[in-house]
């Protein structure tokens, strides 16, 4: 069982901070997580006590970072059970998505190909093969979400040929929040030759990740969602499909030799996909977050999230003034509108009583239609969010009116 | 400060009043308006804004699209105290409500209904909103002078 109040004491943040004269309640962790100090100190520590770069030098220091910086590599590999050569370090799941698209999609990619994506999926995940497909004369396709904004896996089945070469799904949606079949996705997939690219910046914070069991081709996530420091991310991908991709970025360590002919001698993956040097002090604050998040347990935070979110759902049901949209989703994302108020004005109440929600599109734009509106605010937990939190937070929407919305700007 | 401006009740039902019935909540297709899109990544708002605007005098303020109450609210409250006013006239009102958003000194007198947003600041992510009619406005008057 986790103990959510010895995990509090090792959050800064946690320790009295207030917001607008309320202690603070931060239910924004589908956008970023608050960091413990073990990370703090190991991205410290690293200007602290190490100093030099990676891959550079030949002296003790920078030999120190090369440890912890393939130790790291090795962990995160562990971390989503596949091999460490399978690990690049990117800048985040924005920059892994990308890395693909341009790197493989563009080289899989014939005139009539088709990519298969959602609606529900973030901008990150959609929109670099918008712009791919559009240039290899390919064509984007959504598969169509049941009613309750599930991915249709009749419909995807459906839509499956050989002209699909790209399957591109979150696994778990960062509006509402349901885990994907992944697994039978890959397989469907790759019955038909197709790829599966999965942006896992919503799951691997919040669930044991297993991509030789999902057998997917891709996984991308940050470690800032993650309790780790912003500006780093990791991107997977299967051993032969890394030696076929192509890096967006040539510079420092990620060529073997050059000559003045224009030959390049690229290193092998996952080497040369990180040119130039790579947020070093992220890297071992990303080290320091995995231990952490392992030593409590990634199957304990998938339940102890589940209960609370179920614990909130019951509540928030039996209002009238609120709408949920995902009351039956699978993990800590809740997402709502207080009937009758514009999202941002409900947003701003709660910020008002000291509660850190998002209001907004969510950057998946295309769901909205599905939703039947324009924006909707989203409280997403985290495992160090408490029950007496939720109450708070469930007071707050109960109370929440135009009228009570309002009053906090006088 | 009189005290019309310490009545929370009087200034919400000025707002809710406003954001229900937006005056002026229609854009017009004829000649001779001057219109601007304002819509920002960070925010849900994405309103147009048209003035007709001529020599030298605001005939007409429209806008429409979709936005939250504070937005809404203040770009009605601007259309109605801007309209049939001189650019110069409304260039004062503008710095005046400027000056209120950010707490310094103005004149409530010539900003009438929408002195509703004087304590906006204290929820300081929602400025944008009280104000991005009224900048869509200003750069309104500023094409306006630029075509002469």
């Amino acid at each position: 069982m986790l103990n959510v109040e010895n995990i509090r004491q090792d959050f800064p943040m946690l320790q009295g901070k207030m917001m607008q004269q309320h202690p603070l309640i931060y239910l924004d962790n589908g956008a970023t997580t608050l960091k413990p100090r073990a990370v703090i100190d190991a991205v410290v520590k690293y200007y602290e006590e190490y100093g030099a770069n990676a891959h550079r030098g030949d002296y003790d220091l920078s030999y120190f970072v090369d440890q912890e910086y393939q130790q790291t590599r090795e962990d995160v590999a562990a971390f989503l059970h596949a091999e460490s050569e399978e690990i690049v370090y990117t800048s985040g799941a924005t920059a892994g998505l990308n890395m693909v698209a341009y790197g493989i999609g563009e080289r899989l990619l014939q005139e009539g190909d088709i990519v298969l994506s959602s609606e529900a999926e973030h901008a990150s995940c959609v929109l670099p093969w918008m712009r791919v497909a559009t240039k290899c004369h390919a064509s984007l396709a959504y598969i169509p979400l049941q009613e309750d904004g599930r991915i249709d896996m009749d419909m995807l089945e459906q839509m499956m040929n050989e002209r699909v070469k790209v399957i591109a799904l979150a696994h778990i949606g960062n509006v509402l929040g349901y885990i994907a079949p992944m697994k039978e996705i890959c397989a469907l997939a790759h019955r038909y030759g197709a790829i599966v690219v999965v942006d896992a910046a919503q799951s691997a914070p919040h669930m044991p990740i297993d991509v030789k069991d999902m057998d997917c081709d891709f996984l991308a996530f940050s470690a800032h969602k993650m309790c780790g420091p912003t500006g780093v991310g990791i991107l997977y991908g299967k051993k032969a499909l890394l030696a076929q991709m192509e890096p967006m970025l040539l510079g420092g360590d990620s060529n073997a030799r050059f000559d003045v002919c224009g030959n390049i001698q690229l290193k092998d993956a996952p080497y040369k996909f990180e040119s130039g040097t790579q947020p070093i002090e992220g890297i071992f604050g990303l080290h320091a977050a995995i231990r952490y998040l392992q030593a409590i347990g990634m199957k304990e935070i998938h339940r102890y999230e589940q209960q609370l979110h179920a614990y909130a759902v019951a509540r928030l049901k039996q209002m009238d003034n609120i709408i949920l949209y995902n009351e039956n989703n699978d993990t800590g994302i809740i997402t709502f509108n207080v009937k009758g108020v514009f999202a941002q004005d409900a947003a701003t109440f709660f910020n008002a009583n000291g509660i850190a929600v998002r209001s907004g599109q969510h950057c998946a734009k295309l769901l909205n239609e599905v939703l039947q509106t324009s924006a909707t605010i989203r409280a997403s937990l985290y495992f160090y969010n408490t029950k007496e939190e939720i109450d708070r937070f469930l007071a707050v929407c109960a109370n929440a009116t135009m009228e009570t919305c309002l009053d906090v700007f006088f | 400060m009189n005290n019309f401006m310490n009545d929370p009740m009087m200034l919400r039902s000025i707002i809710m009043d406003h954001y229900e019935y937006p005056r002026n909540h229609e854009l017009k297709k004829e000649d001779g308006y001057l219109q601007k899109h304002m819509a920002s990544e960070s925010c849900i708002d994405d309103i147009y804004v048209q003035s007709k605007i001529t020599d030298g005098i605001i005939e007409d303020i429209r806008f429409d699209g979709v936005a939250c109450t504070i937005s809404t609210s203040s770009t009605s409250i601007m259309s109605e105290l801007l309209q049939g006013k001189t650019i110069d006239e409304a260039k004062k009102i503008i710095a005046n409500y400027y000056q209120m958003i950010d707490g310094k000194d103005f004149d409530e007198n010539v900003l009438q209904e929408a002195i509703a947003f004087h304590n906006v600041g204290k929820q300081a992510n929602r400025i944008k909103c009280a104000t991005i009619g009224w900048k869509a406005m200003e750069e309104l008057i500023e094409e306006s002078e630029a075509k002469k």
